[in-house]
């Protein structure tokens, strides 16, 4: 596919900077989604996960 | 495929695969502990703080005194409790695979299955050996420091162990890895946050077992974590990115 081999073509000149800022965001979804099943105060969220903060030795209670 | 693209689909696959099959070793292992510890919960809590309790509310005779949970929103015991486990099991394992997956970008990427194997022993050590060493695992009315102070030190911990163990792979003098072996010594000098007294209704026993569970527990989760994000990186990434 011609547009595959542009975009992979494109890829491969990615910047460094580029890379480092795609590397981040995912780094930072990571880091919401922990915060959310491991971290999250609030109450509902912490009854739907208690056994998995408990199993995992997240900081629970 | 963009590199942000190919983290996330690596880390999705990786981490749908490691919550199925982490719930089911949890389910099997460390949650019947957590449900007999439960049965303990309000026994040790009702004896210190009754007297000054019954003066300030009333309970009705024969309520179990919990300390949470008395009107909120919680999932009933049996399937739907446990089908949160596998979703909150799956939701861990997509969160640490993209930290997982994007450190090991910053070092050139993922090439084959073993390598992501030695990427998920680092993790085990960064997010279950480190903090586990001043926070062991907990059951279910076990006492316990301020919430918001542990959940610093867990996160400090971890941070600071990744570092650490960054600097003694990838940096490039005697020093570097010195000063890495420093980061991951300093946070369990500080010491974790402990509770005024360590008293507990749960035996000994059922707490030995099931620190065991857990750490074995995560040992399994971040090995096939890791294993699963090396043997999939190859196969998702386009040349060059």
């Amino acid at each position: 596919m011609p547009t595959q081999n542009s975009h992979s073509a494109a890829a491969s000149h990615e910047s460094i900077a580029s890379r480092t800022i795609q590397i981040t965001f995912a780094a930072l979804l990571g880091v919401f989604v922990l915060g959310g099943v491991g971290f999250s105060h609030i109450s509902a969220v912490h009854n739907a996960t208690h056994d998995v903060r408990h199993a995992t030795a997240f900081p629970c209670h | 495929m963009s590199l942000f693209r190919t983290i996330l689909f690596v880390a999705a696959l990786a981490g749908i695969g490691t919550g199925l099959v982490g719930s089911a070793v949890h389910i099997f292992t460390t949650v019947p502990l957590i449900l007999q510890a439960e049965t303990f919960e309000g026994s040790g809590e009702a004896e210190a703080p009754a007297p000054a309790e019954t003066a300030t509310h009333e309970h009705a005779p024969g309520t179990a005194e919990h300390s949470h949970d008395a009107d909120e929103w919680g999932p009933a015991d049996g399937f739907e409790r446990n089908a949160y486990t596998v979703l909150a099991m799956v939701l861990t394992g997509f969160g640490f695979g993209l930290l997982l997956v994007a450190a090991s970008e910053l070092a050139g990427g993922l090439t084959g299955w073993r390598q992501g194997v030695i990427w998920g022993l680092a993790g085990f050590a960064v997010f279950t050996l480190a903090p586990g060493l001043g926070l062991p695992p907990e059951l279910p009315a076990m006492p316990a420091a301020d919430l918001a102070a542990r959940q610093v030190w867990w996160v400090g911990t971890a941070a600071a162990t990744a570092a650490g163990l960054a600097l003694i792979a990838f940096g490039r003098t005697p020093m570097l890895a010195i000063l890495g072996v420093a980061l991951i010594v300093a946070p369990q000098i500080i010491g974790a946050p402990q509770p005024a007294s360590h008293e507990s209704p749960i035996p000994e026993s059922l707490h030995h077992s099931f620190v065991v569970a857990t750490i074995v527990a995560s040992f399994v989760f971040w090995s096939l974590l890791g294993g699963l994000a090396g043997w999939l990186r190859p196969r998702l990434a386009t040349p060059g990115t």
